[in-house]
């Protein structure tokens, strides 16, 4: 790095120390120590996530965004976030009931998007569900973990202890929506941390940073001004598996009553 | 997804295509289920005074312990950091139902089981620290805790305490096998596991199969050691077998007619589970030959005077049935339970490993080892001394009738 | 009471050992237990830091800001919304040192098809074309421009 780039970056830092929080988070990451970055009051905020169904386009732009910023282990069954895809056949005499047999895939967890494989004018409905932890208020997953190696951060997300789970995987089973998964290199659990790292320091979740529709948005249901307010008002929202009672945050519009 | 590995079948949530507990968990509830049903068989004897199993006593103490020794073994070789499992009892998570394994099982290892055996053993012991030589001398030494007080009232003493510490592990062992069939029912998310049956199920097909594990290992004690069978003990033991079964068999039918009946959204993935990748383990194995069978048989001691050697051979026969069916019960509600996908739209398949560790090889290791630790056991605190013929302490010569191997 | 004693005097020792084993057990729990357990709830309160000490690798449409216009780049046009690393990829390295990480290449066919390819799934308002038939061999920027392509 040149100097003068570093006494630009420098410049910039105090410059933005005054402005957006993400600049803030910024000069921090710039300098090798984003741990460092500036205070961030966790009784401040809670966390959940919009996601528009009718904005999904299905490009697994998130799914990838995840697997690099979270290191996420490459072998096709370990993902912190994918996507599905629902099919549901044309509904005629024969079957009445259509949405009782959805079809769904998700070929590497949605992560290269989805080939066409459905016909184009029958009848049927298609569409994409993406998928991740639901970081639910009442988390089964954190309920089971025997050691406290799992739990439900002040501001609103579910985390794991990597030094201290046991590796156990009760929590595993106890999750509804599939979102966990050993990581083979650590021999402990792991999942959707809502990008931990970034939220706390002012960014958003490497997902919603790369979704190109806004189809998932982060939103902080502490904080008066977010969106997610406006958001969550103006929709007609469901979370999955309602009857679980988990206290889901992550709200959907547009959910088919197929989705499971 | 689905189209490129073997054994899935329609759409999994990619993260479930990996079964979580294996064979080994399996083993568990099989394992702490003869721990609890031989206590609660050795118990009956204790607490409500049947004479006619008395024969079994002992030894069902010790297939108890030597079991409960083994049983959280298939637990650390599953774990992903056994080294970590003392935090268990460190920070135990009091929402957890797993949370209180650590304590339920040294509760009932350390004050039940062990207090139980030692204050019946007592007398030898005492026998044996003062007449054995070598290093079993300091082996009971060391067990008498330095007193050797014998008297009558001191053995008296010792009556009424085993008498509570029996009325204690009763309740003791039906939650340590309660508790573990609420590990599984309590998961809200697992539609197969989930019912407040779950410990219930567990509880009564635990004593089916710890009667049926001590009444073979009587049976093969007594042939080893060339002792005649006690009958009326056998045919005590044949009768509480069969109508714990019919109890036990009872609530399991509960649980299908209730599922089928209530027909929840799970029930179409479920009973497609049962007819095709369960069809051998559930329908074949725990039900027809490893429940109805073994019925059938004890029915046919309870209805018909058979001879005595016929009734052994049902009862032998009947056993080893029973025992392959609760073994297929916990494999149907470990493993069925993560065959199939949370979303109910595919199946998975369990592939078990061979000498990996969780594969095949420390599951039969794991098997044998109580096994092991029984002879062991039986060696060390001979099961069949005659002493104390009416459970009355001054009547005990308090000396080992048995020759010492 | 003192023959009393006697007799149950085993049983006194055993009560001792269980004693004895229960402090063991107190000690070792509090020297074992981490310090910062139980602070915030039924975890290690570190666990939150260790969560957040991940670095972040893509680095968020504010830090390219900074050097390039992006602004100007997107206005107008119907990716304005789009953030840059959707594209380009995940470039916090980068946006740390510009000259040590350059941003990759992009082939604009697969990357636009990639969104913009039909597929019955997506929604209907969203643009899409059949990229053989909508282009005809030519490549997608030889006609619309990438940062601002016309709705």
């Amino acid at each position: 790095m040149s100097v003068d780039r570093r006494q630009f970056l420098a410049d910039a830092t105090k410059f933005l120390l005054l402005t957006g929080a993400a600049g803030q988070a910024w000069a921090f990451v710039a300098e090798g120590r984003p741990q460092d970055a500036p205070d961030y009051d966790i009784a401040r905020h809670w966390w959940a996530m919009f996601i528009d169904i009718e904005k999904c386009i299905g490009c697994g732009r998130c799914v990838e965004a995840c697997k690099i910023e979270n290191d996420v282990p490459d072998e096709p069954f370990y993902f912190r976030t994918w996507v599905e895809r629902y099919y549901i056949p044309a509904r005629d005499v024969t079957s009445p009931r259509a949405e009782d047999h959805p079809k769904v895939d998700s070929p590497d967890g949605g992560r290269h998007g989805f080939p066409d494989i459905y016909p184009k004018e029958d009848g049927s409905k298609s569409f994409f569900v993406p998928k991740l932890c639901n970081h639910c208020a009442h988390s089964p997953c954190v309920q089971v973990c025997p050691v406290g190696a799992t739990f439900e951060s002040p501001d609103g997300v579910v985390l794991v202890d990597k030094d201290y789970c046991i590796g156990c995987r009760y929590c595993v089973q106890a999750c509804p929506y599939g979102c966990r998964f050993i990581d083979p290199r650590t021999n402990t659990v792991d999942k959707c941390s809502l990008c931990y790292h970034r939220i706390t320091k002012g960014l958003t979740t490497a997902c919603c940073e790369v979704c190109p529709t806004g189809a998932r948005q982060l939103g902080d249901l502490r904080n008066p001004a977010d969106p997610i307010h406006e958001l969550l008002r103006t929709h007609k929202v469901q979370v999955l598996k309602p009857n679980m009672a988990t206290g889901s945050k992550v709200y959907y519009n547009g959910l088919d009553a197929s989705v499971r | 997804m689905h189209n490129l590995l073997p054994g899935v079948e329609g759409f999994m949530y990619p993260n479930e295509m990996e079964l979580q507990w294996s064979v080994l968990i399996v083993l568990y509830p099989f394992i702490t289920g003869l721990v609890a049903g031989a206590f609660i068989l050795a118990s009956l004897e204790r607490v409500f005074n049947l004479e006619a199993i008395r024969p079994t006593y002992r030894l069902a103490l010790l297939t108890a312990l030597a079991f409960l020794i083994v049983a959280p073994l298939p637990l650390q070789l599953h774990l992903g950091h056994p080294e970590r499992s003392i935090e268990m009892f460190l920070t135990p998570h009091k929402t957890s139902a797993m949370a209180m394994f650590g304590f339920v099982y040294l509760w009932y290892l350390l004050a039940v089981l062990v207090i139980e055996i030692w204050l019946e053993y007592r007398p030898y012991i005492v026998a044996r620290a003062q007449s054995a030589a070598g290093w079993s001398r300091w082996f009971y030494r060391a067990a008498t805790l330095g007193s050797y007080n014998l008297s009558p009232r001191a053995l008296r003493i010792d009556d009424r305490i085993g008498r509570l510490i029996t009325v204690v592990g009763i309740p003791s062992a039906f939650l340590l096998h309660g508790y573990v069939g609420f590990i599984f029912g309590s998961i809200k998310a697992n539609p197969w596991w989930s019912t407040p049956l779950m410990p219930i199920v567990f509880l009564f097909s635990a004593i089916v199969s710890g009667i049926a594990a001590v009444l073979l290992i009587y049976f093969v004690y007594c042939l080893a050691r060339g002792i005649p069978l006690d009958m009326p003990c056998l045919d005590a033991m044949g009768k509480f077998l069969f109508y714990a079964f019919l109890v036990d068999f009872g609530l399991e039918m509960l649980d299908l007619v209730h599922r089928n009946y209530e027909a929840d959204e799970s029930l179409k993935t479920l009973s497609f589970m049962v007819e095709t990748r369960l069809f051998g383990s559930q329908i074949v194995l725990q039900i027809i030959v490893g429940t109805l069978a073994p019925l059938l048989l004890l029915g046919l001691t309870q209805l018909l005077s058979l001879t005595e050697a016929a009734r052994k051979g049902l009862y032998a026969t009947a056993g080893a049935l029973t025992l392959i069916g609760i073994f297929a019960m916990r494999w149907n509600v470990v493993i069925g339970g993560q065959l199939f996908s949370k979303s109910f739209l595919g199946y998975t398949t369990y592939k078990m490993e061979f000498a990996t560790r969780e594969g095949l090889l420390p599951a039969l290791v794991l098997i044998v080892l109580p096994f092991l630790i029984l002879w062991a056991l039986v060696r060390i605190f001979p099961p069949m001394l005659e002493y104390d013929p009416g459970r009355k302490p001054e009547a005990n010569p308090a000396l080992p009738a048995e020759p010492e191997a | 009471m003192r023959a009393g004693f006697r007799d149950s005097e085993h049983l006194v020792r055993l009560a001792l050992l269980f004693g004895v084993g229960v402090l063991l057990f107190l000690g070792a729990r509090a020297v074992l237990v981490p310090a910062d357990f139980g602070e915030l709830g039924h975890f290690r309160t570190g666990a939150l830091d260790d969560n957040r000490r991940r670095p972040v690798v893509h680095a968020g449409r504010a830090a390219c800001a900074e050097c390039h216009d992006t602004a100007a780049a997107l206005a107008g046009g119907a990716h304005a919304k789009v953030g840059c690393e959707a594209c380009h990829g995940a470039l916090a390295a980068h946006a740390a040192d510009p000259d040590a990480a350059a941003p990759p290449e992009l082939e604009a066919k697969g990357l636009c098809v990639r969104c913009h390819g039909f597929n019955p799934a997506r929604p209907a308002s969203h643009p899409q074309v059949d990229p053989e038939a909508h282009a005809e061999g030519a490549s997608c920027t030889d006609c619309h421009e990438a940062h601002s392509p016309a709705a």
